[in-house]
């Protein structure tokens, strides 16, 4: 495995009953990089950013099969951690989901399933967490109020810092701003640019204009296939692929 | 993950399991027991025969005056709740479809009857009866029944109504309905078998309810005058 | 065609709407004042805390003690809550985190057969099976003489009736938790029981507490069930094997004689008032406790 792969997914194959929402797919997934992985709704990306994370466990229905490779380790192996493992990866969903917590204890719980107990650890980490979502100067003074308080857009970037607080090496995101005003997402779009320095990002959308402004590594998927993949120069500049042009000229999407 | 958690883990799985088949096994065991005890008992005499001198102590004679008298309690009270009820439902969700504040009082106010138990409304009717100066009778506790499924029959028809769809609503508008033609023709008729659930649901919740009308209808061992406080009655004698 | 016209009908329609609603918005208010109007003779002689916390009940000798009745109420009302909670709780969690979807298709029916069996019947099953098994086995074994009709034999019974009213509420408010709050926990690492234990569960709380007033709340009104296996003796009872009385069962047992003795109409409209207040009061606080909650 090339050493500057962080994920590697080689034939990986979803069923949900007879259906088959993923076919055979290969992805190399580059480290300290921003991956966007883009397609049209119903196509596929959510559900491989839950196999990335084991989510689909969730889901008795789903059938996967294949290998997913991060850091040499198939996480599709059984005996694998699984608790430990999900804890490597930070995940953002489309909408924010705060715990029923105050926004302090949204962080420390996270906190507190890596094994941090001491409390002034705790709050030093609470604080860092939070300023690295570019959070903490709007909601210093309120940090004991219940999350659910929160504009969306902030909720969302607690769930960034949360997800952060496990201390991750990736993070996935599955259409992060699509709830969001455009404030709010230009944020969370910085916020990510910054974080590629420490942290791969798998970021799922359908938005090209968001892909061309964050990605450096773009995998267009449709139906299931993944169509074409590159860096986001290749892709966009240079589509080899009939339907990605189309989907890039925007006749279908 | 720890030993401790995984055996707190397998600790709470283990009471659900346990909590789960004990409310399946409870459901079996009434129903063995209902049967088995109620089926040997059960024939068609008692069926079709009112009681006669000594019923309870296990002389000859049936509970025909009861089943009858629960069915014509049940029934008159479900078709007189349904005359009430439904115009209130339709009311609600045609005519103060805008007044947001209005509706909310109303379902609370419907909320907090659907709460009161049926020995009040009971209690409520003795009264009722006394203060107008009336005999007991079947007529008087079909009231009493009405009273206390009205707000059980409102509330469910009000759960299905409140999900006709607007742009309806505004189509037969459109088309120059005047709102008792949509609330009468378009709603009942989209949510028709709605209606009918809500009905069946106060029926039996108006059947079960026997303590409601202990008091109005009076029991007797003769036809039609009787009531399911008949049935209620009969047992607790009997021990 | 029609005998009136089409404005006419409107017309006619509309104030039939109008009436009918009155009638239900003014229900409440007029079963207050119907059984206060009643009861009102009693509470003229006698204070009303006398009325509440005499012990004293001798309707012929115009003694009125209602305590005997207010405490085995109590008491019959939080033995069966104890049992129901944690039973529906534990229940609730599991058909909807462990179980596959076939499984509460299962459990559905299940808890509409026992929500559809009248309360005669739970009372019957409760002679036939629970008063044997408490006088016979459970009494026995735990070295209490015991008739088998007493408070826990009401308890129980109370218990089983009110499972699946309070179960239904539970199921939905955790089926109404979205499965991304379950995901965005499981992803931070948590275990599924950490996930219930600290986020579900607490998402759920102010549901699962106005389930278990609402069932309290019924489960203080219910009559026929517990009059047929409580025991109906007017005493305090002192354990759960002592059998008891409660105010429903009290008012049921008593509409026949109440015309013979003074004032003893007036005094069961008094516990039908009491019950009325109890169950208004609980619907009320259990209401504007989720208001108040969905604010957040």
């Amino acid at each position: 495995m090339d050493h500057n792969t962080k994920i590697e997914i080689r034939d990986l194959n979803v069923f949900a009953g007879k259906t088959q929402i993923l076919r055979n797919v290969n992805i190399d997934i580059p480290k300290n990089k921003i991956t966007v992985i883009l397609g049209p709704s119903g196509c596929g990306k959510t559900t491989l950013l839950k196999c990335l994370n084991r989510l689909t466990d969730l889901y008795p229905e789903l059938k996967v099969s294949g290998r997913i490779m991060i850091d040499d380790n198939n996480i599709l192996a059984a005996k694998e951690d699984i608790y430990k493992l999900r804890q490597q990866m930070g995940l953002l969903s489309q909408r924010p989901y705060p715990l029923p917590m105050t926004i302090y204890n949204n962080i420390a719980y996270a906190l507190k399933l890596r094994g941090i107990r001491n409390r002034r650890e705790t709050h030093k980490l609470v604080m860092h967490y939070l300023q690295q979502a570019n959070l903490w100067d709007e909601i210093r003074t309120r940090l004991r109020e219940p999350a659910s308080r929160l504009s969306i857009g902030q909720q969302q970037r607690l769930c960034l810092a949360r997800g952060l607080a496990v201390n991750p090496e990736i993070i996935l995101a599955d259409e992060p701003t699509s709830a969001l005003d455009p404030i709010s997402s230009q944020f969370i779009e910085e916020t990510f640019v910054k974080l590629k320095n420490d942290y791969t990002i798998v970021l799922v959308t359908h938005v090209l204009r968001q892909a061309k402004r964050i990605a450096d590594n773009v995998v267009f998927m449709y139906l299931g296939d993944v169509i074409e993949q590159g860096s986001v120069e290749e892709v966009f500049g240079n589509p080899k692929m009939e339907k990605t042009k189309l989907y890039l000229g925007g006749t279908f999407n | 993950m720890t030993r401790a958690q995984k055996v707190e883990e397998k600790f709470f799985k283990l009471l659900m399991i346990l909590a789960t088949y004990f409310i399946l096994a409870i459901l079996a065991i009434i129903i063995y027991s209902i049967f088995e005890k109620g089926l040997k008992s059960i024939s068609w005499e008692m069926l079709t025969q009112v009681p006669q001198g000594g019923y309870y102590y296990g002389k000859g004679g049936g509970i025909l005056n009861a089943i009858l008298g629960s069915l014509a309690l049940a029934s008159g009270a479900t078709l007189l709740a349904f005359l009430i009820g439904l115009p209130v439902a339709l009311y609600l969700n045609v005519f103060l479809i805008r007044h947001k504040r209005m509706i909310s009082i109303i379902r609370f106010l419907l909320d907090l009857v659907w709460g009161i138990p049926s020995i009040v409304y009971g209690a409520f009717g003795f009264s009722l009866l006394i203060f107008f100066g009336l005999q007991t009778s079947l007529l008087a506790g079909i009231l009493t029944v009405t009273l206390f499924i009205l707000p059980i029959m409102i509330r469910s028809m009000d759960e299905i109504l409140s999900t006709v769809p607007v742009g309806l609503q505004e189509a037969a508008y459109s088309l120059g309905s005047n709102k008792s033609e949509i609330a009468f023709k378009i709603f009942t008729r989209q949510s028709f078998s709605g209606i009918i659930t809500a009905v069946l649901l106060s029926f039996g919740r108006g059947i079960g309810d026997a303590a409601a009308v202990l008091f109005t209808a009076g029991y007797t061992d003769h036809l039609q005058v009787c009531s399911p406080g008949d049935l209620a009655n009969g047992i607790t004698r009997q021990k | 065609m029609y005998l009136l016209n089409r404005a006419q009908r409107h017309t006619v329609n509309s104030t039939w709407m109008i009436i009918s609603l009155l009638l239900v918005a003014l229900l409440p208010f007029l079963l207050f004042i119907g059984l206060y109007l009643k009861s009102v003779l009693l509470l003229h002689d006698y204070s009303l805390f006398d009325l509440i916390f005499s012990k004293t009940w001798r309707p012929s000798a115009g003694k009125f003690g209602f305590y005997p009745f207010i405490i085995g109420s109590i008491w019959v009302t939080v033995v069966a809550m104890l049992i129901t909670a944690p039973v529906c709780l534990l229940t609730a969690i599991y058909v909807t985190q462990y179980t596959k979807k076939y499984f509460l298709r299962i459990m559905h029916p299940a808890i509409d057969i026992l929500a559809g069996i009248p309360s005669v019947v739970y009372g019957l099953w409760g002679i036939l099976v629970i008063v044997p098994f408490i006088s016979r086995y459970l009494g026995p074994w735990m070295g209490v003489k015991t008739m088998g009709y007493s408070i826990l034999a009401a308890a129980f019974v109370l218990s089983i009736m009110i499972i699946p009213f309070v179960l239904n509420i539970l199921i939905e408010i955790f089926r109404a938790i979205p499965t991304e709050l379950k995901e965005a926990t499981l992803s931070l690492g948590a275990t599924q029981w950490q996930t219930i234990k600290h986020v579900l569960v607490r998402k759920a709380l102010p549901g699962i507490i106005a389930a278990f007033g609402f069932g309290l709340a019924r489960a203080f009104g219910e009559t026929m069930a517990v009059l047929m296996v409580v025991g109906n003796v007017v005493r305090l009872p002192k354990s759960v094997f002592d059998p008891g009385y409660t105010l429903p069962a009290l008012i049921a047992n008593n509409y026949g004689e109440m015309l013979s003795i003074p004032k003893y109409d007036s005094a069961l409209m008094f516990a039908a008032l009491l019950l009325l207040a109890v169950s208004l009061f609980f619907n009320l606080v259990m209401h504007f406790f989720i208001v108040k909650y969905n604010k957040y």
